[in-house]
């Protein structure tokens, strides 16, 4: 599948992050953080309510410009990665079936004019029965429970086949068993080589399950084996970085701080940058 | 019945123009009203036929009476504030009713200016109001080139469109037709406009649109059924509203409009997504 080639390099950063800075109005979101990701690697993002999770998934999809640093993604094309947002914007009420929706998923083979084949066709229910939803193809999507279009969201991203996926608090208000099921697609999204970057807030969760971990509390602080990174410690001084926005915040005299955290020579897995600056009183 | 139904078009040029006017309007009108509507996008179309009036006006002002003239002037002022309010809206804060409002009062606004510099008396009830029953070749040729036009791009833009209605932010992350569709589609929407004003004037081409389409909307499940019923309910009308004015020597404009209307409390009242359906009698419920 995807990932075999690239696991092939496992020395090769999948995403190269530096010294990135992501934020509303020149307030930083995310601040100064730096690190490589491994292709291959299955990623919890983790931190407290307004620690920049979603704001970094939105800057790796490229849905927002970072105002400081940079991402470099070489081996992914923006158009081939997946990313499922918090907050869709989705339309409820537009009549459109279960199946359309699931299709949109074949977008970069089909395009904007290219008709279904039969093969494809089949892809789809299969699909929605990779998430438990088949014999929902003719339903439309506004009769969906939220758990149930949480599903065909799922069965959309299996569609797109992307080598990176982004999915932000994709447990939000769903049920146990939802959940379990939707872990287990991406469980197998890990063992086929892609690399998942997933916003969590369930550290049992991500104990038993996440291999890498990223704690943010808009400054980085720990990236790195999920054991080493959910400490009392680290946990604890994310909830005390965690504050809120300050108006009159001075500039931020880190702006041309170098890149941090050189990426060790034939590592595997993502770089830790567990000292991030611990100085949270400048701001952008 | 057939001397009631049948004969104004058989026996008056004029009607069958009209009815051809008509068929046109259905066909292209009424598919971008649909969307107009599932965008929820509804009142943007009437504040467009305002922003097309001056144009429209000036158009009349410089050269008379002139088709052409007035078609241009009316797709120039449209276009200007479909590109201007879709500029502000995808680049700054403001949302679209909010930027398009401000384009149209300002477009309306420069238009009554321009009028008035001149100071003339002006019969602009041609423009305000259209005249159906006085389609000219040239007129009918444009009203049918748009129909035509705009059915071709529609087919064009369809999956592009429905996917920037339903979920903007998947299409803007998988490819760039977002801005293709949006623009695309405004553009569709200033066309499809200045088509209805020849017919039934600047304040009322909005009426062939959006009307069959709430109507239609309230009966169908999914979309091709909502374009088809949609498309049906404007040519109908349409055909009933030039019916009513040839026989009660009313004006066909304002006619076709209110037969449209009818068609919608019609829907209002007896469709399953109208006022009455939640207040029948519980049917038995299926097993799963």
């Amino acid at each position: 599948m995807v990932g075999d080639e690239l696991n092939t390099h496992p020395a090769t950063p999948l995403i190269r992050i530096e010294n990135l800075t992501l934020g509303y109005d020149r307030h930083p979101a995310v601040h100064h953080l730096s690190g490589d990701i491994a292709a291959g690697a299955l990623v919890a993002v983790i931190g407290p309510n307004g620690a920049g999770k979603s704001t970094l998934l939105k800057g790796l999809a490229g849905e927002l410009r970072p105002i400081g640093g940079r991402i470099l993604m070489p081996g992914v094309h923006p158009r081939a990665l997946a990313y499922l947002p918090q907050r869709g914007e989705i339309d409820h009420g537009f009549p459109v079936s279960v199946f359309d929706v699931v299709a949109m998923g074949l977008w970069r083979e089909v395009g904007a004019f290219g008709g279904l084949s039969r093969a494809q066709r089949q892809r789809v229910h299969d699909a929605l029965a990779a998430v438990g939803m088949a014999g929902f193809e003719a339903r439309l999507i506004g009769s969906l429970s939220g758990g149930q279009l949480q599903r065909a969201r799922f069965a959309r991203l299996i569609l797109q086949d992307a080598p990176l996926i982004l999915l932000d608090e994709p447990f939000a208000a769903i049920d146990t068993r939802t959940v379990d099921d939707l872990i287990a697609l991406i469980l197998g999204w890990h063992r086929e080589g892609r690399t998942v970057l997933t916003v969590v807030h369930d550290l049992e969760q991500v104990r038993r399950h996440f291999p890498t971990c990223l704690l943010l509390s808009r400054e980085p602080v720990a990236f790195g084996p999920t054991a080493q990174v959910l400490t009392t410690e680290l946990l604890a001084r994310a909830r005390h970085l965690s504050e809120a926005f300050n108006d009159d915040a001075p500039e931020c005299q880190l702006e041309g701080a170098p890149a941090t955290a050189p990426p060790l020579p034939g590592a595997a897995q993502p770089q830790a940058h567990p000292e991030a600056h611990g100085h949270a009183a400048h701001r952008h | 019945m057939t001397d009631f139904l049948i004969s104004p078009f058989t026996d008056f040029a004029f009607m069958r123009r009209a009815l051809a006017g008509c068929l046109a309007l259905a066909l292209g009108a009424t598919p971008v009203g649909v969307f107009l509507l599932l965008r929820r996008m509804s009142l943007m179309g009437d504040a467009m036929s305002h922003a097309i009036l001056p144009g429209a006006a000036l158009g009349y002002l410089t050269f008379g009476l002139s088709l052409g003239a007035m078609t241009i002037g009316g797709i120039i002022a449209g276009l200007f504030v479909v590109l201007a309010a879709g500029v502000v809206t995808r680049a700054s804060v403001l949302k679209e009713d909010a930027s398009l409002a401000a384009f149209y009062l300002l477009s309306l606004a420069a238009g009554v200016m321009i009028v008035s510099l001149r100071g003339r008396n002006l019969d602009l009830l041609h423009v305000l109001f259209g005249s159906v029953l006085a389609l000219d070749d040239g007129s009918l040729l444009l009203i049918t080139t748009i129909a035509s036009v705009t059915l071709f791009c529609l087919a064009l833009l369809f999956r592009p469109l429905v996917m920037e209605c339903f979920d903007p932010a998947f299409l803007r992350g998988v490819s760039n037709w977002s801005a293709a569709a949006h623009y695309g589609f405004l553009m569709l929407v200033v066309l499809n406009l200045v088509s209805g004003f020849h017919a039934l004037g600047t304040l009322m081409a909005v009426g062939i649109m959006i009307l069959p389409s709430a109507a239609a909307r309230l009966w169908a499940r999914g979309l091709p059924m909502l374009l088809l019923l949609a498309v049906l309910f404007a040519f109908g009308s349409g055909a009933a509203g030039l019916l009513l004015s040839f026989h009660a020597d009313v004006p066909a404009g304002p006619a076709i409009v209110l037969m449209c209307g009818l068609v919608y409390f019609i829907s209002l009242l007896a469709a399953p997504g109208g006022l009455l359906a939640g207040r029948l009698p519980v049917r038995h419920h299926l097993e799963s």
